[in-house]
């Protein structure tokens, strides 16, 4: 395997940032922190997880939040800069200013990254227990399963498969409303 | 849980910051802590086993935070979530 280094990690990023028309964050210690951040989660994963965020190590669970992550798009459009702030805009990245970002990954995906451990424990513990159901607690909410399905982008025919649709399209930049799944049926037979 | 304990002269508060390794804005709160003499323990989530993550995912959620880090506790009561200088400056009175 080829090893990652920094300048391909910088690299990659910016033909990014580049080709969204974004800006990598402008303070070069900032940038340096979060280029090395992204290069260990990937040593250690083997994807540039978000440095900013907690991974379950389950490709399938983290990969809303590879960088780029689903939510930078739609945290540029509307902070100016996305949730770790390595990606920002043209007016970010002039004034220096970088804004706060609230997290906008839903909760139950982020339970994820705690749950194989949690959730999976305590279900077979009550199944083993048969115990009578209690109401649940809301923290103890097992995180949402990945269902993967396909999304078209009604505007460009963009077409993805993943288990939710873009924030915003990548192609035509149409919002999330304007995507729809497309019913697959699969007949075997024999 | 190992939290890693730093001793400074501002020890008035009970200060722990749950952490990542990667994570930048996590380090620019520790060396905030550092540069303003303030002691403080923290743990690196990232760097946990799951019960760990799970206990501390427990501790933030029952203390009314957000799961997002920095996450930082003063004296078990005031979660400040992010690295806002300006809140733990006032928490901290420094």
């Amino acid at each position: 395997m080829t090893a990652i280094t920094l300048d391909y990690v910088r690299k990659r990023a910016e033909a990014d940032a580049k080709t969204y028309g974004y800006y990598l964050t402008p303070q070069p210690d900032l940038l340096q922190s979060f280029l090395e951040g992204l290069k260990v989660n990937e040593e250690r994963y083997g994807y540039p997880l978000c440095p900013c965020r907690l991974a379950s190590g389950n490709f399938d669970y983290d990969r809303d939040i590879i960088c780029p992550c689903d939510y930078r798009d739609p945290d540029v459009a509307e902070y100016g800069a996305c949730y770790c702030r390595l990606y920002v805009n043209k007016t970010v990245y002039e004034s220096k200013q970088l804004p706060d970002v609230p997290e906008r990954r839903p909760l139950e995906k982020q339970m994820r990254a705690y749950g194989a451990a949690a959730w999976g424990k305590e279900e077979k513990a009550e199944a083993a227990a048969e115990k009578p159901t209690e109401a649940p607690k809301p923290e103890a909410k097992k995180p949402s399963e990945v269902k993967r399905k396909l999304w078209y982008c009604k505007q460009c025919g963009y077409v993805v498969f993943r288990d939710d649709p873009p924030y915003i399209c990548p192609i035509c930049k149409a919002k999330r409303e304007l995507f729809a799944e497309i019913e697959s049926k699969i007949e075997y037979n024999g | 849980m190992q939290f890693s304990k730093v001793s400074g002269k501002n020890n008035t508060h009970k200060v722990t910051l749950y952490a990542l390794s990667t994570c930048v804005w996590c380090k620019m709160a520790k060396q905030f802590f550092n540069e303003n003499s303030v002691e403080y323990e923290f743990i690196d989530v990232d760097l946990c086993d799951e019960k760990d993550k799970q206990k501390i995912h427990q501790t933030i959620l029952n203390k009314g935070g957000s799961i997002s880090y920095p996450t930082t506790i003063i004296d078990d009561k005031t979660v400040i979530t992010g690295f806002r200088k300006d809140q733990l400056k006032e928490a901290l009175g420094i």
